[in-house]
């Protein structure tokens, strides 16, 4: 990946270097450029292009957005609502991601997303505890973890 | 009035009331760790709103890439503040709020997994 990017900021310079003008707009012009030779070329290519991953990465800063917002939509229900019925808990969330990274970058979405704040970790980093504000269903709460945020992840670092 | 005031001003708007809500959550909520759900995720979202909000507003005056890296840094503590407050109040034993119904940590600790 960082490879691939050194070959694509390479190929901008040049780009400058022929046109003769050394400002941003030049140089954004021949990342495009790069952009385009290297898709052209990927079937010669003999690792992933890495545009895959900043599409993943793209795609899990939508979900996040989108969850950020059914979050705080969620939360103001609770907290507006004239009694207070909700059941909070903690539960935890057994994790299949292996890196440190990670895990951090899981920990700190959940905390971010809709009734849950992750609380602690356990000794071998592979279990989150969350606090989740209503905790009647739990299974669905670790489902939703599970599919949304733990795959968009892995497709990004794998 | 023009766009950019009306725009500016809806987003000014909505993120002042996010961080109203916010503290009205922080006031309602009965035990450390629901508040910080309230303290940690609206306030969050309302000053990404406000700095959106200056964000347009100074467009004329040339694209601002500061007000984009500060929405980025309350994104990456927001969260770890939360976690490190929660978890802080859990090893001094601070109680959980009595309509509660379940509780894994706890087992995990007395199993010493934690």
């Amino acid at each position: 990946m960082a490879f691939q990017l050194l070959v694509n900021i390479l190929i901008a310079i040049i780009w400058q270097f022929l046109q003769n003008s050394f400002t941003l707009s030049s140089f954004i012009t021949g990342f495009l450029m790069g952009i385009i030779i290297l898709v052209i070329l990927r079937r010669a290519l003999t690792f992933n292009l890495y545009l895959v991953k900043v599409w993943a990465a793209i795609k899990l800063l939508l979900i996040f957005l989108t969850e950020l917002i059914k979050a705080n939509i969620d939360v103001i229900k609770i907290v507006l609502s004239p009694k207070m019925t909700h059941q909070p808990g903690i539960i935890a969330l057994e994790t299949e991601l292996k890196t440190d990274v990670e895990v951090t970058l899981l920990a700190s979405l959940i905390s971010l997303t809709p009734g849950t704040v992750s609380m602690d970790f356990s000794k071998d980093n592979r279990t989150i505890y969350i606090h989740t504000l209503d905790c009647e269903n739990k299974e669905k709460v670790l489902a939703g973890i599970h599919n949304n945020f733990e795959r968009a992840i892995m497709e990004v670092t794998e | 009035m023009s766009v950019i005031e009306v725009i500016t001003s809806i987003f000014v708007i909505t993120g002042a009331l996010l961080i109203f809500v916010s503290s009205i959550g922080v006031l309602r909520l009965r035990d450390v760790y629901s508040r910080m759900h309230s303290a940690g995720k609206t306030s969050t979202l309302g000053v990404m709103f406000l700095m959106l909000g200056v964000l347009i507003y100074f467009i004329p005056e040339g694209f601002n890439a500061k007000i984009l890296l500060a929405i980025l840094f309350v994104f990456m503590t927001a969260p770890l503040s939360a976690l490190m407050v929660n978890r802080s109040a859990y090893r001094s034993d601070v109680p959980l709020e009595k309509n509660s119904i379940r509780d894994e940590l706890k087992e995990d600790i007395e199993n010493e997994k934690v």
